[in-house]
């Protein structure tokens, strides 16, 4: 990997220079909202790389947690499996929502499974846990982007910084807050055992945020807000300078975490080599 | 049209300053291994 | 209630029954809250019943907290927690007790809190009043059982009393919409609490099966 580094690297900025490009120059304006839409082009894939990360934290949580026992593991594998047929079938089975194919439903399922089963293989061990950290790190970073080009977009075209209401933001905002709590918890621990403590964390965080979406949910049928970031179909033109915005981030995302990843890897044997050295000094003595 | 301008220029700023803590962290850890090995 | 439950419990109470320290100190937040946002009320208008809702809330939240950072203490003191470890009794008799000792404790507060509340904000419910003797267990609950989880979680941090709320309150956002709008449509009789009182059940269940699945991995992990 590491001399794939430089070539990625230039092949990724060029990727970023010509997906910029065709945000702000290339792509259609927008009827009613102005060049300001423009913002849709980052902020959308920052959330959709933002909530991957997120995704695979939680995968990596679950699999550190349930790889201390054996048993258990072999359940999860199955659980896992189960989910994924269930997913597929029922895609086909039962109507899906407004807008929604059956096969993206359907993929969707698959992906969740391949990538359980993908981070099983590749991430052994304790290397889980250095996945579950740097995965929750780089996503609070594009987290935060979400959350700040949401409101710098929402401000000229709807005249308000924020609604409560609105699902997208408020759900971004709450799993942006618990994924804080995640890195403080990881920063501030001193026990001995902090991974599997963080991962309990992250199994509570991934439990609560269909409640948090469902919550807000019937909080606007009861108070009507404006949706910020509009419904609707998106012309196809533009739906393609997003894809490649997305696919020009998730390089990004890519290499930022391996380095993330690299140094997490040093950090610990310096400090199992500390350790070590302390060890050997107090002997001495 | 300056909110775009602001939401482009955040977003690379904040990637930028996550890399360069990255960096100054390396640097760190690289000092720390020269300290082990004398 | 295993025996092992039952006697850790009484054993809560008893102590609190005696210092009252958790109490008092509630007591004083609870308090705090409820005269400072008296004077931003007008006691006539419309708006304070929608209002009085989250005030509610908020102070009982702050309160919660209060008793929460305590809930180990003690036993961290006493290195009861590595007898715990080492006997065979459950690690969830331990945990159930103390969240019934904190929903108790809590439970009192609110009782002792609602007659000010009534007199303080002027309230008067428009919508059933009786859900809100549902509404009320339910959120509690919401708070406590997280909380006293939270608490575990937190027991081997630096900065441990910052690390309850601060792990508590995102996770426990879906409960604290559900409580406060639960509460503000009882109060104001606009809409019907019941889709809240349903997701705070649910809340309640998803999240108490949660803690008693992972207890004793937190117990065991410290």
């Amino acid at each position: 990997m590491k001399r794939w580094f430089p070539i990625l690297g230039i092949v990724t900025l060029a990727l970023l220079s010509y997906a910029l490009y065709e945000a702000l120059v290339a792509a259609p304006t927008e009827r009613t909202m102005g060049d300001v839409q423009r913002i849709f082009y980052y902020h959308v894939p920052s959330a959709w790389t933002a909530f991957l990360l997120f995704f695979l934290n939680f995968v990596a949580s679950i699999q550190y947690l349930v790889r201390r026992k054996p048993g258990v593991d072999r359940i999860a594998n199955w659980i896992v499996l189960g989910i994924a047929v269930a997913i597929c079938i029922g895609a086909y089975v039962v109507p899906p929502p407004a807008g929604v194919e059956r096969s993206a439903v359907a993929t969707t399922g698959l992906a969740v499974a391949a990538i359980y089963f993908l981070v099983r293989k590749l991430f052994p061990g304790d290397r889980a846990d250095i996945l579950a950290v740097v995965t929750a790190e780089v996503g609070v970073v594009f987290c935060t982007i979400v959350l700040i080009t949401g409101p710098l977009w929402a401000r000229p075209v709807w005249g308000i910084w924020w609604a409560p209401g609105d699902i997208r933001l408020t759900s971004t905002l709450v799993l942006w807050l618990i994924y804080i709590a995640y890195l403080m918890l990881r920063k501030f621990s001193s026990s001995g055992n902090t991974a599997v403590i963080a991962a309990v964390l992250a199994v509570f965080g991934a439990l609560d945020v269909p409640l948090v979406y469902f919550s807000i949910w019937f909080f606007r049928t009861q108070h009507p807000q404006p949706v910020i970031g509009g419904g609707g179909s998106i012309d196809p033109r533009m739906m393609q300078v997003l894809l490649i915005n997305w696919v020009a981030f998730l390089f990004f995302a890519y290499l930022v975490s391996w380095s993330r990843y690299r140094l997490e890897v040093i950090k610990r044997e310096v400090e199992r080599a500390q350790g070590m050295q302390e060890l050997m000094e107090t002997r001495a003595r | 049209m300056n909110f775009l301008y602001a939401a482009y220029a955040v977003t690379w700023v904040i990637h930028i300053g996550y890399l360069t803590t990255l960096v100054r962290r390396y640097a760190r850890l690289k000092k720390e291994i020269a300290e082990l090995k004398k | 209630m295993s025996g092992v439950t039952r006697a850790t419990l009484i054993k809560d109470l008893r102590l609190e029954w005696r210092s009252k320290d958790a109490i008092n100190s509630m007591l004083f937040f609870a308090l705090l809250v409820v005269v400072v946002f008296s004077f931003s009320f007008d006691p006539i208008a419309e708006e304070s019943r929608r209002i009085a809702g989250g005030l509610i809330w908020v102070a009982f939240l702050f309160a919660s907290v209060v008793a929460l950072n305590e809930t180990w203490a003690r036993e961290l003191r006493n290195q009861v927690l590595d007898a715990y470890r080492v006997s065979p009794a459950p690690a969830n008799s331990l945990f159930v007790a103390k969240a019934l000792g904190n929903f108790i404790f809590v439970c009192v507060l609110e009782a002792l809190m609602a007659p000010l509340f009534i007199v303080f904000y002027n309230l008067r419910a428009l919508g059933p009043a009786y859900q809100l003797l549902i509404v009320a267990p339910l959120g509690t609950w919401a708070l406590v059982v997280n909380g006293t989880f939270f608490a575990a979680l937190s027991i081997r941090t630096r900065a441990r009393e910052i690390m309850l709320p601060l792990l508590l309150f995102p996770i426990s956002i879906p409960a604290i919409l559900g409580m406060v709008s639960a509460t503000t449509a009882i109060l104001s009789g606009e809409n019907s609490a019941r889709f809240y009182i349903v997701l705070l059940a649910v809340y309640d269940v998803v999240f108490t099966i949660a803690c008693l699945a992972l207890f004793e991995t937190v117990l065991h992990a410290e």
